[in-house]
């Protein structure tokens, strides 16, 4: 009799066909390379590096796009092609940055929470809902208004309340692995629960949080550009694609190129973000008929 | 070497097993636990290995109390018990290779050091019938028989005294059933192992047990030797519970209980939980909960053992 | 009265039915034994219909009084499906959609049939008492019933449709044996009283060989043995047939120790 066929859980990742089976993925991965290849480059490719710190050019303020300045410039003469490719260092700095911070706290926490049960899991649950109770937006404007409004503090901000969903989420994953008989052997023979959760609870339960962290990048985005936008973020001179917006909203009328070309870059990067999540949302669903 | 004496266990207002006295004693030995859905098998497996805290009673292993051990006491404790599940398919970690897996039993208990680890998962390998290449293989890509093999391997892998086994062959096919029963039999005399079997299964009882208890409703209604229990049953459940097994023959299982409500554990009959089933129910059984006495050389729960044996025998 | 010729069932490239030939006469039990892969499950849904509905194609012919039932439309197989062929599964419970009572699903899918209410009604008591179940369990929710109820009811509605074929696939292989003993002297009644035909698909070849007249064993797909049960049991001609026989664990019967 033949071995028992491939788990349904780890898809097939074989090159040839894959773009054409997972279109989504592919567009949101090229979109966010190409994002990731202008901030990289930035410092050589921009045209005025200078621009992107604390240089004024008095005489260039408010000028329209030209060969010297594809996007134009800004209030105080700066070029703005330099400000949007160094804002992608920013956000996509920001958005690995809160991934990280609330993916280091909110994860142990739901695993601790599903696996222990208990009081345990009552105590962590019931901060979680805390949390959870708060508009994310509303909260980190309010941490962030209390910290002197900076992009850390801003990152800070946006971290601390985006914790709790992956908490909430891993405790679920922890709780129903934690009663799988390759769990309750691993009891029985003595093995500590240090390492239950380190070698068993955490792999078995992250990919739902990976999944989910994919999808809330392009989430991640634009809060942050909103919090800028509102003053409380990102200051001057701090190239911040919300900050741009936010700086160039009062000149739309007459010099649209202000706001728009960080308005596009702020909605191509969170499309990217999203078509990925998407995607991997997409490959991961068991219920996708493959055809081998 | 293992003595239950009086093990109530609860799950919530359910009373899943209600007063259940057995024994095994040092290997080779296996005492199979006989029951359908609701018996309390299941959970007796469970209580003894600790993974279900009981109500009360009191389960010793060579002596050791294993519900009042501190804690060094139950890490040893842990060792002296091991279990083997039901389903194949959830028994090992899909994302850990055969060789850690089997490694992790061992760095959990010291049984030998760090440097003897790979010869020692290699021995345990050929033990249940694989190859040492097994090791690296993950889980998905053996069959059920072999993940059965590597789940046995691992509970073997810290030299356990007593081994429950849950059903290890239920979800098997029979071919592959076959096989691992046999290795089964030969890890026993080898190892010198005792194992509580756990089943629905008579004839594979029967196999592996010189003892058996049957349960039903979480009591025992009969206890002796497997041979003369299961051949020439006496209390009637056992006796419904033989003649239902089907045979490789053209006829029919006959039914031998009487058509009722199936039996809740929530909410068991008074007196004997047989009594609604029961062909030779009487009013005494109605009422009163029979104990367990000597009929026919073996313990049995029934008002009407007697007749019973007499209905047996004849 | 069904005839199936050459049945083939692909997933994709991969094949998993290659059965060359199986005939059911009326008022005759044809057992399909097989371990897992040997493809008696997607042999049976491929006769009801139920293939293309998995992501299989079918090829071949499956044919019901004449009938060819492959490639039939859906409206004329779902006709079909309940009047003339019924199937029970493994888990009855979870068959059966539970936010209905046992009975609202009962009385709907005679109806759909073409009953009226009240001849409805009737045909569905009488149903149950000939499965020895009370009609009142019809007010039941699925998860007030147990396992053995719930597929009581479900051989109940395939004998108040009046199927002639009954298709059941591991009908007691998840219910506890004393359990099965009823359930197969239920099937064993109906298959008497109603001269129904029944498809027996399990993989216990003991319960096979006790309510079957005919039995096909299968192995990767195909039919490695076919034949009377008795035929098979005693002088099984295929190597695996032996192998199947040799792994069933046998009690001790009281005539084998008489000393």
């Amino acid at each position: 009799m033949t071995a028992a066929a491939a788990p349904t859980s780890v898809p097939e990742v074989r090159t040839r066909g894959f773009a054409r089976r997972n279109p989504t993925l592919v567009l949101g991965i090229v979109l966010l390379v190409l994002i990731v290849l202008v901030a990289l480059a930035a410092p050589w490719l921009a045209p005025a590096p200078g621009d992107a710190g604390t240089a004024t050019h008095p005489f260039n303020v408010l000028d329209g796009p030209s060969s010297a300045h594809p996007f134009g410039t800004d209030l105080v003469g700066r070029d703005l092609l330099t400000r949007v490719m160094y804002g992608a260092r920013i956000s996509l700095r920001l958005v690995v940055e809160v991934l990280l911070i609330a993916g280091l706290i909110g994860i142990p926490l739901g695993l601790i929470a599903g696996y222990f049960r208990g009081r345990v899991d009552q105590v962590i649950m019931r901060i979680t809902d805390v949390f959870l109770a708060f508009p994310a937006l509303l909260l980190s404007l309010a941490i962030a208004f209390v910290l002197t409004p900076s992009v850390q503090n801003m990152t800070i901000a946006i971290a601390v309340t985006w914790w709790p969903w992956y908490t909430r989420l891993v405790r679920g994953e922890a709780a129903s692995i934690a009663t799988r008989p390759y769990i309750e052997s691993c009891r029985v023979l003595g093995v500590s629960h240090a390492r239950i959760l380190a070698r068993h609870i955490l792999p078995n339960s992250i990919t739902p949080v990976l999944v989910q962290m994919s999808m809330d990048a392009g989430g991640i985005l634009l809060t942050a550009a909103s919090i800028s936008f509102l003053g409380l973020g990102a200051q001057d001179p701090t190239p911040e694609w919300g900050l741009i917006v936010s700086q160039g909203a009062q000149y739309f009328a007459t010099q649209w190129w202000f706001v728009t070309f960080a308005g596009l870059a702020i909605l191509f990067t969170a499309i990217a973000f999203n078509l990925i999540g998407d995607g991997i949302r997409e490959m991961l669903d068991p219920r996708r008929v493959v055809s081998r | 070497m293992l003595e239950v004496r009086d093990l109530v266990v609860r799950y919530g207002p359910v009373v899943a097993v209600d007063g259940v006295t057995l024994s095994v004693p040092a290997g080779p030995a296996g005492l199979g636990l006989v029951g359908e859905s609701g018996s309390g098998k299941t959970t007796i497996g469970r209580a003894i290995v600790r993974l279900t805290e009981p109500a009360s009673g009191e389960v010793t292993v060579d002596g050791l109390n294993a519900f009042n051990a501190k804690r060094g006491d139950l890490k040893a404790d842990r060792k002296s018990v091991q279990i083997v599940f039901q389903d194949p398919d959830s028994t090992l970690d899909p994302r850990m290779r055969v060789g850690p897996a089997i490694t992790e039993a061992l760095r959990a208990h010291a049984v030998v050091e760090r440097s003897a680890w790979p010869a020692r998962v290699t021995e345990l390998l050929t033990a249940v019938g694989l190859q040492a290449e097994h090791a690296d293989r993950l889980p998905h890509q053996l069959s059920g028989g072999q993940r059965q093999r590597v789940a046995i391997a691992r509970a073997l892998a810290v030299e356990p005294r007593l081994l429950v086994l849950d059903e290890p062959t239920s979800a098997l096919d029979v071919t592959v059933q076959a096989r691992v029963l046999e290795l089964i039999a030969g890890l026993r005399e080898e190892r010198s192992l005792a194992y509580l079997l756990i089943s629905h299964n008579l004839a594979v009882v029967e196999q592996l047990c010189e003892q058996v208890a049957v349960l039903y409703l979480g009591q025992v209604v009969e206890q002796g030797e497997a041979a003369r229990v299961l051949t020439w049953p006496v209390h009637p459940y056992t006796r419904a519970l033989r003649t239902a097994v089907p045979e490789l023959s053209e006829t029919l299982p006959a039914p031998a209980t009487k058509r009722a409500e199936p039996p809740n554990p929530a909410d068991p009959p008074p007196g004997c939980r047989f009594h609604p089933r029961c062909p030779l129910a009487v009013d005494r059984c109605r009422s009163e909960r029979p104990l367990p006495r000597e009929v026919g050389g073996r313990l049995v729960a029934c008002h009407r053992a007697e007749d019973s044996l007499a209905e047996t025998r004849g | 009265m069904l005839e199936v010729r050459d049945l083939g069932v692909w997933f994709g490239d991969r094949q998993v039915v290659a059965v060359d030939a199986l005939d059911l006469d009326k008022s005759q039990t044809l057992g399909i034994v097989g371990e897992t892969g040997s493809g008696k499950s997607m042999t049976a849904y491929a006769i009801a219909g139920l293939a293309p509905g998995m992501g299989a194609r079918v090829e071949g012919s499956v044919k019901l009084d004449g009938q060819e039932l492959i490639g039939l439309s859906d409206g004329a197989l779902r006709d079909i499906r309940g009047r003339r062929i019924a199937m029970i599964f493994q888990a009855p419970i979870s068959s059966l959609n539970p936010v209905f009572r046992v009975g609202d699903v009962f009385l709907r899918a005679l109806r759909l049939h073409g009953a009226s209410k009240a001849d409805a009604r009737e045909r569905a008591a009488e149903a149950m008492r000939s499965v020895a179940l009370s009609p009142d369990l019809l007010h039941r929710y699925p998860h007030q019933l147990s396992g053995g109820q719930a597929q009581r009811v479900a051989i109940a509605m395939a004998v108040a449709l009046r199927a002639d074929v009954l298709i059941a696939d591991e009908p007691t292989s998840a219910l506890d044996v004393t359990v099965q003993a009823e359930i197969l002297d239920v099937l064993e009644k109906l298959r008497a009283e109603e001269s129904l035909a029944m498809l027996f698909i399990s993989h216990d070849l003991a319960v096979v060989s006790g309510i079957c007249d005919t039995v096909a064993i299968m192995y990767d797909g195909e039919v490695v043995e076919r034949g009377p049960v008795s035929e098979t049991l005693h002088h099984p001609s295929h190597p695996y047939t032996r192998e199947l026989l040799a792994a069933v664990p046998k009690l001790t019967t009281p005539e084998a120790t008489d000393a």
